[in-house]
């Protein structure tokens, strides 16, 4: 600024900046225009995300009687129904994580070591499912684990068992159902990041000692856990407030969050105890996102380099 | 002394190896002895082979015959991690969830070093390529030259008996490139490890290299010390790849070598009968004034252009059949007055022991 008022100030006079008005006015222009090009977008951002939860916060602070009071909150701490449904909710979504790291991370690594074509073709069998109606999947799971369904009746046939499994119309056929939905949402964000990891990095291990196992322990698996962690996020979030399979698959035993509230609002008509519970699903969601986010960032910046 | 390779450093015999992708052979019959402590360079344009040729030798590529010695010891069918060779990668593949130090001390921790000597490599090791204290950076925090000079660090820090570079100066700017050309090659000099250079880089490759192995369509075609590669090459191809060349066709008949009716004045003996080409380099031309005696070819030409380059100038001639040739000279300035324009016949000359023919293929 001082340099370029003081060359161009020919008269010797202490006169404003060279059009520093006019380029004030320019940005302050820029500016505005900016914010026209986005207010579609806020505006529908605020319809639609801050206006319903505000709602449903609001909602979830009046009882029955329309009387301001604390009473649906107070219920989560009272009766042990709803710490059950809670307890109930995260073990499910801990379990279905777990097995869709167990199922997905080696059918990741597969499809990312394979050659282009193949691993192309392998993929669309990973989405397939995801065209697919949830509804019709889960009934299809119920036909296939039912007391007299597929498994159950061939695993007699063969003389494995004598007596049918429990597979369906509880906690396992739920978490079988609810893991062959999430898996897709594991491989795609884990099979992206393994694509992005560096073949010569790989070879940089061999080459300097390290056996093909020692490589992918050392280099590959520390390298493809961003993409993991990715996964982890979305299909534990998806699990907490997951409806339909449990619903279909749990024969009544197995209730979470989702049907709890659906049960309130539907059932009951009772709105502020369905928006409390709506309100501290969200809570929890976005506590544990949090917490993800955090523990992200810090191996994002390095923190995670071997001590 | 960090690195005692001078000692441990081993001869390579690389033989009949034979190398197809698909159908398409890219490797035939090659061979190549690469002494203990030598600087080879594999030079060529992409697509000649070169890097695959390293990509065996480091084990990630399999050749399909052929044989690698490494000290006498056989290794074609090793596994990568047992051959105990030290490679900077082109992209330096550095592990980039590992700061520094890490990545230097990962071959030591494959090879089960204790820490506090792994500690102490690293320390010198990072002392050898200037690097001073910054072990605990990230890789990511590191500008172009200091990684590789990370990259180099982690393959000699655990004293291989052989380095293999593939293009590793090819992602820096010229002047750096420039200096670490210097750097690698007194490091070289100071640590004595037999080292395989890959580049396309011919200029690269003649400021650093004991010798050059010039390859083309998967074949060596001549490997020599630098300074005879540039004055004595062997084929069309590398007098065109290996500095500037101009070929002025000759022919040998009744064991002397003819341009047009003139017979070639030269100090080796005749090739054999038939066309041949002249190399023509730039600078081993002049200007002179009409016939001269003597060991000096004259070759009569029409000037088209001259360009002045500040310390030097290129003149474009066109010989009497119609060939170009190049002729560069430093501005010294009894040449600059007499320097002809454009459409002026001159002579051009070149002395008897410049003359170098490659067969015309």
């Amino acid at each position: 600024m001082s340099i370029v008022s003081a060359s161009l100030d020919h008269a010797g006079r202490p006169d404003r900046a060279l059009n520093a008005d006019a380029l004030a006015a320019d940005a302050r222009r820029e500016s505005r225009g900016l914010l026209a090009l986005l207010s579609p977008g806020l505006f529908l951002v605020f319809a639609v995300i801050i206006v319903p939860i505000g709602w449903l916060f609001w909602l979830s602070l009046f009882d029955e009687t329309g009387q301001l009071s604390a009473a649906n909150y107070a219920r989560f701490f009272e009766q042990a129904s709803y710490i059950k449904t809670f307890v109930t909710t995260f073990k499910v979504a801990f379990i279905v994580t777990g097995a869709c790291v167990l199922f997905g991370y080696p059918l990741a690594y597969m499809l990312s070591q394979l050659p282009r074509r193949a691993a192309s073709i392998c993929l669309i069998f990973v989405i397939l499912p995801f065209w697919t109606s949830v509804l019709v999947r889960t009934y299809a799971w119920l036909v296939i684990l039912q007391r007299k369904g597929l498994v159950n009746s061939w695993l007699i046939d063969l003389g494995v068992i004598g007596q049918p499994l429990p597979l369906a119309n509880n906690f396992s056929g739920v978490v079988i159902g609810m893991t062959h939905i999430m898996l897709p949402f594991l491989v795609l964000p884990l099979y992206a990041s393994m694509k992005t990891i560096d073949v010569d990095c790989l070879r940089a291990g061999m080459n300097l000692g390290a056996s093909p196992a020692a490589t992918f322990r050392q280099i590959f698996f520390p390298l493809s856990l961003p993409g993991l962690a990715s996964g982890v996020v979305i299909v534990f979030v998806l699990c907490l407030g997951f409806f339909v399979t449990p619903a279909l698959m749990g024969g009544g035993k197995v209730i979470m969050w989702a049907m709890r509230m659906e049960q309130t609002t539907s059932l009951y008509s009772n709105w502020g105890a369905g928006a409390a519970l709506g309100v501290v699903l969200l809570g929890f969601t976005l506590a544990l996102l949090g917490l993800f986010q955090w523990l992200l960032g810090a191996r994002a910046t390095g923190v995670w380099s071997q001590r | 002394m960090l690195l005692s390779l001078a000692q441990s450093a081993l001869p390579i015999a690389i033989g009949g190896i034979e190398k197809r992708f698909g159908g398409v052979s890219v490797l035939h019959d090659l061979g190549l002895d690469v002494a203990a402590g030598e600087f080879l360079t594999l030079l060529g344009p992409s697509g000649s082979g070169k890097t695959t040729l390293l990509m065996i030798l480091a084990g990630f590529v399999r050749a399909n015959a052929g044989s690698i010695k490494v000290g006498g010891e056989e290794i074609i069918t090793m596994p990568p991690h047992k051959r105990n060779i030290g490679m900077v990668f082109q992209n330096y593949a550095l592990f980039p969830h590992m700061n520094v130090f890490h990545n230097i001390a990962f071959p030591l921790k494959q090879r089960r070093v204790s820490a506090t000597e792994t500690a102490e490599r690293v320390e010198r090791a990072l002392d050898l390529v200037q690097l001073k204290g910054l072990g605990e950076r990230r890789v990511d925090q590191l500008s172009g030259g200091q990684r590789q000079r990370v990259a180099l660090a982690r393959a000699i820090v655990f004293e291989p008996r052989i380095v293999l570079m593939d293009e590793p100066l090819s992602a820096l700017d010229k002047s750096l490139r420039e200096h670490m050309q210097i750097e690698l090659r007194n490091l070289h000099r100071r640590l004595g490890m037999t080292t395989v250079y890959v580049t396309h880089d011919q200029r690269e490759a003649i400021t650093m290299s004991d010798r050059i192995a010039v390859m083309n369509a998967g074949r060596i075609e001549q490997i020599d010390q630098p300074e005879v590669l540039y004055a004595k090459p062997q084929t069309k191809f590398v007098a065109g790849f290996i500095g500037e060349s101009n070929f002025v066709p000759v022919e040998c008949r009744n064991g002397s070598v003819w341009y047009e009716d003139r017979k070639l004045r030269m100090t080796t003996a005749a090739p054999s009968a038939g066309r041949h080409l002249m190399v023509v380099r730039p600078e081993k031309l002049r200007l002179i004034n009409g016939e001269q005696s003597g060991d000096v070819n004259a070759l009569p030409a029409t000037v088209g252009d001259v360009i002045y380059q500040g310390d030097s100038f290129v003149c474009y001639a066109t010989l009497r059949d119609g060939r170009q040739v190049t002729l560069r000279d430093y501005c010294r300035s009894d040449v600059l007055a007499k320097l002809p324009g454009p459409g002026e016949p001159i002579t051009l000359g070149i002395d008897a022991q410049d003359v170098v023919l490659v067969a015309d293929q």
